[in-house]
Formats: C-alpha cells, sequence, structure tokens
C-alpha cells in the first residue's frame, strides 16, 4: 500500500501466500481492502496487522474479477463458473448476498454503473449487463455474431454514468459501446496484442489502457472541435514504461498509474494537472520494495538475504591488498554461500535478521517464528532450531538483535515490542514486552537498537518513534510527531542521537539522553537541505555510522550511497550536491572550498543494501535488473525500425 | 451621522497617487465632504481632510459633487435646481455663490479641458458657462416622459460630447449629444427579452463610442456607437453583442456596476451566487478576451454597489470603509487567463480610511497588505495622523512613493527599499521590483554621484530579473565599470542583446588587472582550474607585458617576445588574472546570436582581441587536458562555447590578428595545437571498434557478481 502524501511510500506491506494468487482488489466501505483470487476465496485484508483479516469462500471457483459497487456496499464477483455473486458488506466481514443469472464462461472482468442499478460483465466472446435489482442478464455484445475467426477475450470492462461501456479485449482492442442498444459507438486499435487493462478517471473523461506490450495509452473525451458541445474518445497520449504485460492501470486525478509483470509500479503525471514543478509532476517508477531485506553480521562477516520463500546466508571474500581508487583487488578468498534456509508452507517471510556475531538467525512468516543457532567449525557448519521459543503474537514485522547478540527484539502487532534473551548453548527466553503508554493500532515496523544497550526506538504504523529504556524496561520518551512517515532510523554508537529519516527525505537527530532534537538537526531545519537531495525519487533504507568518525552518518537509497559529514558545510542550493567526479579533478588546495556535508557515490545500482562492516570497509549489494528481467517471460517481440 | 456614500469625484488629474485629492460626498445629500492628501512628501500615510462642508438642514444634494479642474472651483446642486459653486477657501456652503435654475438638474459633469457640463433631467444640456450667464433661461425637454438612467461626458478632440440613456416602459433609449456642433442622435437599444440593463459604462475611442451595458441576465453586452453620423435619420436601433458572460463554473455574479480597466479586461462588483449557496459580495476582474474570470476578491462587509475607478485604483465602499486597491492589468495572455502565468492582477493591496473615528476630528489611516488582512483583522496597524514616526508596511503603493521620492535622502530610501524587499511575498514583486530598479537607474543618470552599488547587487542576485525589465540597468553599470554587477548580470539575464554583451566584453579586457584586484568578483567558475597562487606571479609579468604593448617599449618587444610566449602562448598558463578570467567566463556563458555579435566584434581593439584569444587559447588547452573535455566548477564555459567564442573572434579579426606581430605566434601555435587535436581524434576514431571493445570487457568484469574494489569519498 502506497501513501500518495507521503512521497508514495511503500508504508504497508502484506507479504504472499503460495496459494493465494490474487486476482482483484478494490476498496470498500471506506479503507477496507478486499482481493479475491483464483482460490477462490475473497479475503479482507487488516491494514494494521498486515495480514489475512477474514477470508470468505466464493463458492464459484477460481474468481477472475471483483467490483464495489459506488457505496462500497456491495461486492460483485465474477467467477469461473460463470456466475455473478453479490456479497454485502458487512460490519467484521462480509455476507453472500445472491447469485446473478449464471451462464457459461468465465466472468473475466466486471464494473457496476455508478447508480448501482447495473453490472456490465466481460467474458470470452460475450459482454453482458446484469439487472442488480432483477438479477437477470442480458447479452449486450456477442463477439461470434460479428464473425470473428478467433475466440475474443474481454480483458477489462469500465461502466460510466453516461450508460456507455468501454471494454478492453485481446484484440488489441478499445470499444465503446451504448450499453442499452447494444451498439458500438467507437473502437480504437491500439495494440497488435491484447489490452489487458482498463481504468477511467473520476471525472469520466479520460482513461488509461495497458496492452501486453508493456505500453499504456491515455484516452481523452474531447470536443471534435473547440466550443463544440459533440465529444469523442481520442487516444492522446502513449507511453512505454513496462518491458511487460502491464497488468494493472489506475487513473488517479493527477496520474496515470501502471503495473506490469515486469515488478515495476510507474505513476506518470498529467503534466497539465500539475500547476508548479515539484516532487509529484516527476515521473515515478518503483522496481524494488522499501525496506531492508538484507541483513549483514558485521563481526562475523555474514550477509543473510531475504527471499520471498526462502533465505540465504553468504559468507564474504576477502582480500590482503591495497589499492588506488576505482581498482578492483584480488580476492585471496572467495564468498562462500554458507547456507540456504527453506521456509516451510506456503506462507511468504516477513522479515528476518541475523546476529551481528553470525550465530543467531531469526525469521518471521505469518504464523511462525523461527530461530536458528549457527555454528562455524572449521570450514563446516552446523544449524540447529532452537526448540521452544517463546509464544509470541505473531507475525513479526521486524527483527533486531542487540549488538552484543545478547538478545533479539520482536516488533510485532499494536505498538508492541518484544525482547527475548538469547541463551547459551541454543535457547532463549522472553523477557519483556514494551508498550506505547498511549497504545496504538498499529504494528511496529522499523526498529534500531544503541550499541550500548541501553536504548530501543520502535516505529509502529501511525509513524510515532517511541524509545524505551532497555536497562530499567520502561517507556523513555516519543520523538515529535512528523507528518511523514519514517522510512529508516538508527542509533549513534558514541552519541546515542537517534537519526531518522523520513519519505519526503528530511533527516532528523534527535538526543535520546536529551530528549531533544539536537543542535546538528536545528540547523538543517533551518538552512534547509539541498533542492537535489529533497527531489530524490527513493527513500532512505538504511542509516549506520562510522564509530571511529563520529561525524560521519552512512545512508543509501536505492540510487545512490552517502556518508554524511557534520563537520562540513551543507550544501546550498547553488552548489552542485553531486560533487565528486568534480573534488577528483580538482588539485588539493582547491578542494577545500568545494566541500561540503554529503558525499554521494552514485557507482552500485539500483542499490540493495550498503553497510560498513568496519572503519575502512563497506559491504554493498546491488540487484540488477537485467538479473530480475532474466527470470520473466520474454516480452512479447515488436519489430523495430532498423533491426 | 453617516448614512451612506453617494458618491465621489476625483480632483487631482495629472497629479500622480497618492497625492490624489478626492472629493467624497457622504449621506443622502445633507453633508459633503471634501478629503485630500496633504502634498506632504514626508509620508504618505499623513492623509487629513482638507475641508468640510455641508448644506443646510433639510436640504438635500442632489447629484454628485464635481471639481472645476479650470478654476478649481467645486459645484455643487442641491433640491434638483440649486446650483452652488466654491472654492477651498470657502467655509459655509451657505454664503457661497448661489443660482436657482429653472430645470431639475440630473447630473454636472466636469471635463478636463472642457469646463463643466451640466445635464438636465428633461435632457437639455447646457455648459456651465452659458448657464451662469442666465440661470432661469429657459431649458427644453427633449425626451419627453423617458426617465435618465445613467450619463458620461467625454472629450472628442475639442468639443464635449454627452452621452445618457433613458427608459421607458422597458424601452431603452442612448442619447448622444455633441455640444459645440448642437447635435443630438437618439437611438434605441435593441431589446432583450426578459432582462433588461442594470448599469452602463462607456468609452470613446477612434470616434467610435463603445457603450458596454451589464444586464440583468448576469451578461456584459457591447454596443458600438460611431459619432461621425451626420445625417438626420429616423430612430436608429443599435444591435448589441455579448461581451461577457457572468458565469463561472455554476456560480453566477449579479452585478451591480463595473467598470472598463483595459481593452481585455472589465472589473465586475456584484454578489457571487453559487446554487445552494448563500451569496457573497465581491469585485471581479474579468478577461474579455478569453472569457474567464481572473481574480476576485470577497467582500464580505457588504458595499454600497458602487464601483469607481480611477488612475488604476479601485475605490469602493466595504461595510464603513473606503477601500481603495491597486491593480495592475498585463496584457492579456491565454497562460494568464488560465492561470498557468503567475496572476500579478490580484488586487493585493488595500488602503483603508476609517470613517468612523472622523466624529473625532481625527484620522486614522491603516495601511496593509491583504494577506495580513485575510490572516487577521485585528493586527490592523492604525497609525494617528499626528504621530510622526511611520513605519511603512511593504506594499506596493508605498514602492511607487518611494520611487517618487527622488530627493529623500540615500541612506533612508535604502532602508526602506531593503525593508520591503525583505518582506514582500507579493505575486506581482517581480514587476514591482522592475519598476523599482528603474527608478533607482533614472536617478542614478540624473544624478552621477548617486550609484547604490550593493543594493542593485542584491536586488539582482535575489531576484529573477531580466534585462528587458531593467533594461537601463547594465548600461549604468557599464558607465561606471561596476563589473561585478555586470558579471552577475550576465549570468543571471537570459536576453541580453549582444551589444551589450560586446561592451561588457569590451570594458572587462580593457580594465587594469591592479584594478580588478581589489574588487570583489565571484571567482567561482575559474578557482576550480587557474591555481591561484602561482597565478598571482603570472599577473604581475601580464602587467608588464601590458605596459610595453601600450606603444612605450615598442623596441623592447622583439627581445621580450619570444621569453614571453614560451610562458603565455603554449596556453600552459594563464594569460589574464583569476578576476578577469571570471569575468570573461561569464561573457562566454551568456547567450547570444552570432549575426548579431559579429560586426561588434570587429569594433574590439587589436591588442584586446588578442588578449582575448589567447585566454581562449588558454581555456582550449586546458579542457583538452580532461578525457570527458570539460572543466570542473560551477558556470566554468564548456568547450562549444569556448570553440564558438574562438571561431567568432578570429571571423570577426582575421584580417587584423595577421598583420599583427605579437598575434602572429599565437595563432600558429593554435593552429599547431587544433591540427594536433583533430590528428589525435582521427586516430582515435580509428582505434573506436578496439576502444570499444576494451570497455565492453571492462563490462564484464564490472558485472562480475562480487568484487572488492577501491573506492574513494572525498
Amino acid at each position: 500500500v502506497y501513501n500518495f502524501a507521503a512521497n508514495y511510500f511503500q508504508e504497508k506491506v502484506i507479504p504472499g501466500h503460495e496459494t493465494r494468487s490474487v486476482e482483484a482488489l478494490c476498496w470498500a466501505a471506506g479503507d477496507r481492502l478486499f482481493g479475491a483470487g483464483l482460490s477462490g476465496d475473497i479475503t479482507e485484508y487488516d491494514l494494521a496487522l498486515l495480514c489475512v483479516a477474514r477470508s470468505v469462500d466464493g463458492c464459484g471457483g477460481p474468481i477472475w474479477s471483483m467490483a464495489a459497487n459506488s457505496s462500497g456496499t456491495q461486492l460483485a464477483i465474477g467467477c469461473e463458473d460463470g456466475s455473478v455473486k453479490l456479497f454485502q458488506v458487512v460490519p467484521g466481514g462480509i455476507q453472500f448476498e445472491r447469485n446473478l443469472d449464471r451462464r457459461k464462461g468465465r466472468i473475466l472482468c466486471l464494473s457496476w454503473h455508478p447508480s448501482d442499478t447495473h453490472i456490465a460483465a466481460g467474458s470470452i466472446d460475450f459482454l453482458r449487463v446484469f439487472d442488480v435489482c432483477s438479477g437477470n442478464s442480458q447479452i449486450m455484445v456477442n463477439y461470434h455474431v460479428l464473425k470473428v475467426r478467433r475466440e475474443c477475450i474481454v480483458w477489462s470492462i469500465a461502466f460510466l454514468s453516461s450508460g456507455t461501456v468501454i471494454t478492453s479485449d485481446s484484440f488489441g482492442r478499445v470499444q465503446f459501446w451504448d450499453w442499452q442498444r447494444g451498439t458500438l459507438m467507437e473502437s480504437h486499435t491500439v495494440s497488435t496484442s491484447a489490452v489487458l487493462s482498463l481504468a477511467v478517471s473520476e471525472k469520466e473523461d479520460s482513461i488509461i489502457v495497458g496492452t501486453s506490450t508493456g505500453a499504456t495509452y491515455q484516452f481523452q473525451l474531447l470536443p471534435v472541435k473547440m466550443g463544440s458541445l459533440e465529444k469523442r474518445w481520442v487516444r492522446t497520449k502513449p507511453f512505454q514504461h513496462h518491458t511487460h504485460d502491464v497488468r494493472a492501470v489506475a487513473h488517479s486525478s493527477t496520474a496515470l498509474i501502471s503495473g506490469g509483470l515486469d515488478a515495476q509500479l510507474v505513476i506518470r503525471p498529467l503534466m497539465e494537472k500539475m500547476q508548479k514543478k515539484g516532487y509529484d509532476a516527476a515521473l515515478r517508477k518503483f522496481t524494488f520494495p522499501h525496506r531492508r531485506l538484507v541483513s549483514c553480521a558485521r563481526k562475523a562477516r555474514l550477509l543473510l538475504f531475504q527471499f520471498s520463500q526462502h533465505l540465504e546466508l553468504w559468507r564474504l571474500g576477502s582480500t590482503d591488498e591495497t589499492g588506488k581508487d576505482g581498482e578492483v583487488l584480488p580476492l585471496c578468498r572467495m564468498p562462500e554461500h554458507l547456507v540456504q534456509l527453506k521456509s516451510k508452507g506456503p506462507e511468504h517471510i516477513y522479515c528476518s535478521c541475523v546476529s551481528p556475531c553470525g550465530s543467531w538467525v531469526a525469521y518471521s512468516t505469518a504464523s511462525r517464528f523461527h530461530l536458528y543457532r549457527v555454528q562455524y567449525e572449521g570450514d563446516g557448519i552446523s544449524i540447529k532450531k532452537v526448540p521452544k521459543v517463546p509464544k509470541l503474537l505473531l507475525p513479526a514485522y521486524q527483527l533486531q538483535f542487540s549488538s552484543d547478540s545478547g538478545s533479539l527484539f520482536v516488533a510485532s502487532a499494536r505498538g508492541s515490542v518484544h525482547v527475548l534473551q538469547l541463551l547459551e548453548p541454543g535457547g532463549c527466553k522472553h523477557l519483556h514486552t514494551f508498550r506505547p503508554p498511549s497504545g496504538s493500532p498499529e504494528a511496529v515496523y522499523l526498529l534500531a537498537s544503541s550499541a550500548d544497550g541501553h536504548w530501543l526506538a520502535a516505529v509502529g504504523g501511525d509513524w510515532a518513534i517511541h524509545i524505551y529504556d532497555l536497562k530499567c524496561f520502561k517507556h523513555h520518551c516519543t520523538v515529535p510527531t512528523y507528518s511523514c512517515a519514517v522510512t529508516a532510523l538508527a542509533i549513534h554508537p558514541v552519541t546515542n542521537n537517534l537519526v531518522i529519516a523520513y519519505s519526503d527525505q528530511q533527516l532528523f537527530e534527535f538526543s535520546i539522553p536529551e530528549k531533544q532534537y539536537t543542535a546538528w538537526s536545528r540547523m538543517v531545519q533551518n538552512c534547509g537541505l539541498h533542492r537535489v537531495w529533497l527531489e530524490r525519487d527513493s527513500p532512505i533504507t538504511h542509516i549506520t555510522f562510522n564509530p571511529k568518525n563520529p561525524s560521519h552518518i552512512l545512508l543509501h537509497d536505492i540510487y545512490m550511497f552517502c556518508v554524511l559529514d557534520k563537520s562540513l558545510p551543507l550544501p546550498d542550493n547553488s552548489a552542485l550536491l553531486m560533487n565528486q567526479s568534480t573534488l577528483k579533478q580538482l588539485p588539493e588546495t582547491a578542494r577545500q572550498r568545494q566541500l561540503h556535508a554529503f558525499k554521494i557515490c552514485k557507482k552500485f545500482q539500483p542499490l540493495l543494501f550498503a553497510d560498513l562492516l568496519d572503519e575502512n570497509c563497506l559491504v554493498m549489494v546491488e540487484r540488477p535488473i537485467m538479473d530480475i528481467k532474466t527470470q520473466l517471460p520474454l516480452p512479447i517481440q515488436q519489430k523495430k525500425f532498423g533491426t | 451621522k453617516y448614512l451612506g456614500f453617494l458618491a465621489f469625484t476625483f480632483m487631482g488629474l495629472g497629479i500622480r497617487f497618492p497625492y490624489f485629492n478626492i472629493l467624497i460626498q457622504i449621506g443622502c445629500g445633507y453633508l459633503a465632504f471634501a478629503f485630500c492628501h496633504e502634498k506632504n512628501p514626508k509620508s504618505v500615510s499623513d492623509q487629513k481632510p482638507l475641508g468640510c462642508w455641508s448644506v443646510k438642514h433639510g436640504q438635500i444634494i442632489t447629484c454628485p459633487v464635481v471639481c472645476n479642474f479650470e478654476t478649481h472651483e467645486y459645484i455643487a446642486v442641491h433640491d434638483d435646481k440649486v446650483l452652488r459653486i466654491w472654492n477651498n477657501k470657502d467655509i459655509n456652503l451657505d454664503k457661497v455663490f448661489k443660482a436657482t435654475l429653472s430645470a431639475d438638474v440630473y447630473r454636472v459633469h466636469s471635463l478636463p479641458n472642457g469646463g463643466p457640463v451640466v445635464l438636465f433631467k428633461g435632457g437639455g444640456v447646457r455648459t456651465l458657462d452659458v448657464l451662469l450667464e442666465a440661470p432661469q433661461q429657459e431649458i427644453e425637454n427633449i425626451i419627453s416622459d423617458e426617465v435618465i438612467k445613467w450619463s458620461e461626458a467625454f472629450m472628442e478632440g475639442q468639443q464635449p460630447v454627452l452621452i445618457f440613456t433613458t427608459e421607458k416602459d422597458g424601452d431603452f433609449f442612448v442619447y448622444i449629444q455633441k455640444l459645440k456642433m448642437n447635435s443630438l442622435h437618439r437611438y434605441k437599444l435593441e431589446q432583450q427579452e426578459l432582462s433588461k440593463p442594470l448599469s452602463f459604462t462607456a468609452y470613446i475611442k477612434n470616434q467610435i463610442i463603445t457603450l458596454l451595458c451589464l444586464y440583468s441576465s448576469d451578461s456584459v453586452y457591447k454596443v458600438l456607437i460611431p459619432l461621425q453620423q451626420n445625417t438626420e435619420e429616423e430612430e436608429q436601433i443599435l444591435s448589441k453583442s455579448l461581451l461577457l458572460n457572468l458565469s463561472v463554473s455554476g456560480s453566477v455574479l449579479k452585478g451591480t456596476s463595473f467598470v472598463v480597466l483595459d481593452k481585455d479586461h472589465v472589473a465586475v462588483l456584484g454578489s457571487l451566487a453559487a446554487s445552494g449557496e448563500e451569496s457573497k459580495e465581491c469585485l471581479t476582474i474579468w478577461n474579455t478576451k478569453f472569457q474567464t474570470l481572473q481574480t476576485s476578491k470577497e467582500l464580505p462587509l457588504g458595499t454600497s454597489g458602487q464601483l469607481w475607478c480611477y488612475e488604476e485604483k479601485f475605490f469602493f465602499t466595504h461595510g464603513k470603509v473606503l477601500t481603495v486597491i491597486m491593480y495592475k492589468c498585463e496584457t492579456s495572455s491565454l497562460a494568464a487567463a488560465v492561470g498557468k502565468l503567475k496572476d500579478s492582477q490580484t488586487p493585493d493591496v488595500s488602503s483603508y480610511v476609517n470613517w468612523n473615528t472622523l466624529g473625532d476630528e481625527e484620522l486614522v489611516v491603516s495601511f496593509q497588505s491583504q494577506q495580513s488582512v485575510a490572516l487577521k483583522s485585528e493586527s490592523k496597524m492604525t497609525v494617528s495622523y499626528n504621530s510622526t514616526v511611520l513605519k511603512p508596511m511593504p506594499c506596493t503603493s508605498e514602492l511607487h512613493s518611494i520611487c517618487c521620492f527622488q530627493d529623500a535622502s540615500t541612506t533612508a530610501f535604502e532602508d526602506e527599499l531593503r525593508q520591503l524587499m525583505s518582506k514582500a511575498q507579493m505575486p506581482d514583486f517581480q514587476a514591482t521590483i522592475g519598476c523599482v530598479i528603474t527608478a533607482l537607474i533614472n536617478r542614478c543618470k540624473t544624478n552621477p554621484k548617486y550609484y547604490p552599488r550593493n543594493f542593485l547587487l542584491q536586488i539582482v542576485q535575489t531576484r529573477d530579473l531580466s534585462y528587458s525589465l531593467c533594461p537601463d540597468l547594465m548600461a549604468v553599470a557599464l558607465e561606471k565599470k561596476d563589473v561585478h554587477l555586470l558579471q552577475i548580470c550576465l549570468q543571471r539575464f537570459p536576453d541580453i542583446p549582444e551589444e551589450i554583451t560586446y561592451a561588457c566584453l569590451k570594458v572587462f579586457l580593457s580594465i587594469s588587472e591592479a584594478y580588478l584586484q581589489r574588487i570583489d568578483v565571484n571567482l567561482e567558475s575559474v578557482i576550480c582550474y587557474i591555481d591561484i597562487e602561482f597565478n598571482n606571479k603570472e599577473v604581475k609579468t601580464e602587467i608588464v607585458e601590458n605596459g610595453f604593448s601600450a606603444e612605450l617599449e615598442q623596441d623592447i618587444w622583439d627581445t621580450k617576445i619570444t621569453k614571453e610566449t614560451h610562458l603565455t602562448c603554449d596556453g600552459e598558463f594563464c594569460p589574464v588574472g583569476p578576476q578577469k578570467a571570471a569575468l570573461l567566463n561569464a561573457v562566454l556563458h551568456s547567450a547570444y546570436s552570432e549575426t548579431f555579435l559579429l560586426p561588434h566584434l570587429k569594433n574590439l581593439p587589436a591588442q584586446q582581441a588578442v588578449l582575448f584569444l589567447r585566454y581562449l587559447y588558454y581555456l582550449y588547452v586546458k579542457c583538452s587536458e580532461k578525457i570527458n573535455t570539460t572543466l570542473p566548477g560551477i558556470r566554468s564555459p564548456t568547450i562549444n562555447q569556448i570553440m564558438d567564442w574562438m571561431c567568432l573572434l578570429l571571423d570577426a579579426q582575421f584580417t587584423v590578428m595577421v598583420m599583427l606581430p605579437d598575434a602572429k605566434e599565437l595563432l600558429s601555435n593554435l593552429h599547431k595545437f587544433v591540427r594536433a587535436q583533430v590528428r589525435f581524434y582521427s586516430e582515435l576514431n580509428k582505434i573506436e571498434g578496439s576502444l570499444r571493445e576494451l570497455q565492453r570487457l571492462n563490462h564484464q568484469k564490472d558485472s562480475q557478481t562480487y568484487s572488492i574494489e577501491v573506492l574513494e569519498l572525498i
């Protein structure tokens, strides 16, 4: 769930489930989110606890489509067996209401008329309109009659208040029908392959369609000529942001949003709706999650990678040599894949962590929490599951080991954080549970503990940051609320200052002992950060420190890694923010004048994770897009000129 | 005993705001009152009433009081027939000149050069002179039982023209009376079903009167009436065309009065009623060209429904307060109409005169920016006119006034401006700053000693100005040899004419290095590639060189040239000091068109041309040192700019250069270097394929799944 108000931060993630594919999502009754899929169940999600709240069998085989009516009180689902079923959205769940007239052929798409009296449904070779009151259906279009040789699959449908039905089909057409007469009003062929998705703007004057070639097109309802009352749908803007099927599109009031099989979410602003240049006016692409999927055992030099259903533990390679900037050093020890932990069952992993000493690995799924003890004997490795882990409220949303590897912090629902004590040779016990003093319905999603084992900071879905005292197990203070999502936070090992990165790219430093923002933080807020810094795309996902140089803060997002040197002046907007290449060209004497606090390196992209191993050793984890692409099915071949 | 405003008349024609005098008529006729700004340049806010007159109890002033601009007398009519004429010195209205007329007066119109004209209710018109000769003369009734609704007078050439509209049984008629020719035309206004005109306004242009009518159907119609009509025809029917529909997205403006601002804008005072909502009174400006509502201002306290406009200011009553709002109409463009352009037509400043306190013989004046009104009405700054110290608030009228105070002391004046600059957040501030600079520059021109260097610098640095906004600024800076300001202007203005660019170049090249060293110039474009320490020595030799090139040491030139060229002509050392280099970089960075620049460059003195070429050569060599052929630093010139200027300079000066002995070596070195570069690149081209292969190999190495690299962050 992306929060548009917080710079499109990916605020909530509900991990998947092998047997629950999601074919349709819809919001109903205010902020309730429903999903339906080929498992045949309609699922309601709990957005505070980030899990399935309840699930109801649709009793019609796999569900291909779902739509809520305009008031959000009824859900209609389209099933494999050709039935359209109505469910009532009631407090605490949904209730089966009735079946509408059933015909053969899976219902691939559904759309309610805004007056809630009729539902248009598309299936293979048929378009039907259901009368919600009587439940009767009426064939609006029979593609057999239209003498097409191949079957026509209606992939997506929209019912406008004017009575126009818009369909997109496997022949690459977007068609506009008059539902009462069943006549074709307009037909636009946009692609040689299927048009898979379609969304209408709230004003019903613009639509976006997504095709299987990765292209999206905007159609607008425009007057035939200036001042004329007669309006027609015109294909206005083509975009090619995806390489594969565009499976889902949405039309917000200011942007076209598309999501594709290529794992990208693209937000393309409509420039004519933009009043000024700003964050919203730029094209946004999201490929990677806005959270940390890699954890690092600094002392043991191990990396733990979290995949949807397994974990991989790697030992880093090493070198004996040193060199100049840009040189690649020969390895004296190759990196080693130590172990692969497969999660049992169909559930995806919520979170995972490896302890700094490398001897503990923990992960959690929706219903289970696992803790492993890893022992290294020479080149060999043995891994043992810790028996009898305390029964906790699951799932865990974030796991964090203390820096001495003596305890494990488990972020849990309703703002609570459990503290588990780790026992040699392989056990653990529940020590304490922190809860915010005023309570919170939201789950904790980020944790940070201090190096001295004194403090723990926890951020919940309500964006409040609570700091707990681990020595006397009590709530210490709350950081003043800031109206934006926290994307990363960490506690400085020397000063015990909490550094917080927000999704609007602001940085704050809060002194935990003094319970107030530090002078540097106030200075940053007064001067303001560099414009280029604030306009960056992706949120800071990890913060770490250099214990040898307390003025350094190390941060990274997907596209850059930055050493923030608090001892240097902040750059003003006229200065070059990314000035490393310029600095390298300068003689030593001239550099001094050009130095500023942000030392940014964009060499490694896309950067999934970066951490400091010791004072002169950093580990960076890149996830090349090409690697992802090779795992995707081949895109539809397109003829390009000159090839 | 305040009842409301009837009308007021402006008297200060020709005198600039805020020293205009307005004659305000308060109440239903039994109190007349003249209100003026004192002509005291010390403070704008020192306003006080100049005079106050009242008619006897029981008498009623029946038409707006006007001023005779020629004699500076006021003319009032009370009880329909009694004419009173007086001037500032008179105190008691009872004792002033009085003439009783034979017919009821509708209005008196005062024309700037034509003297007052009296329109009678029966449609008769007399000039005041004629009337005063025989007050009891008979006045004809030409409109029988029609009722005059509105009248207006103009000067067309030398003759006064009077237009008035009448109504009878729902029909409207327009009369045009040319006084000198004694011609009267009567027209009938085309009828409109279900709606009738509420308000009229008219203007005259090119012998055509344009009459605008505000109809009860919430539309403004335009009627054109040609003046050149000599034939006495039957009653003509005037056709009208729709100018503007006063509705915007569902809400309709019920207009009560309106004025024409310029050819594309009208202002309408009325109440805006959206369906289902309570109507709100507001002042609106409409663009007739694009049929859009340009801006509006809500008037929650209510108005009298009357709107006056004079010298780019609106006057209307808002609650019990006379409100003055300044406006500015820009040339209407589509961008402005659809709101993409920063809207600068918002009436942004209101001055209030609080009438409630007048009874105490004390005038309380408050000036405040509109923003503060919107935020907090109690935070009004109220200043009694007795107080001597007045703190000006940032408002456009203040700026205007300051511009007028050309004689104020420099420091006081700058302080005030600075204060305004720091506070102002107004949308049309840009344009205002343009005016301020123009005023400053005008002052600089008239007073050669006056030059607010730092202030100008500050404005140019902090505001996004352009050359066209303050065209004389750079000319004056050139005259004063203010190179820093010129540098900033070159960096910031997008539209400098080539002539000025050339003038800057010439000044920069001619100024001595010694002088420049004392001057603060922005060096950020050069510090990254010129080693300043070393160059200081180099500059000294440069001065020596300048010394003998000024025909003083002609004879030792030949002996020195070999040594000199070793140092400067191989492009290794910078031939100019860092300050001069920074200034030249600003020139290199500015936009130009070759065709327009070339003729000017031909006039560059030969020695300066050689020096400039030498600098360009130095930059070129410096660029070529780096693999990416870019110079480090902010705003440092690009290789394309350097090459373009080099070619341009050679084109312009080639014939001179080849004749000049000291340019010979330079040209030959330049030629050699360019040839070497060309060869180098052609060789590179040959091995391009191999290089690409190498790069590919390199990439393969990069995409290894694990590597340990050295990374240096400075």
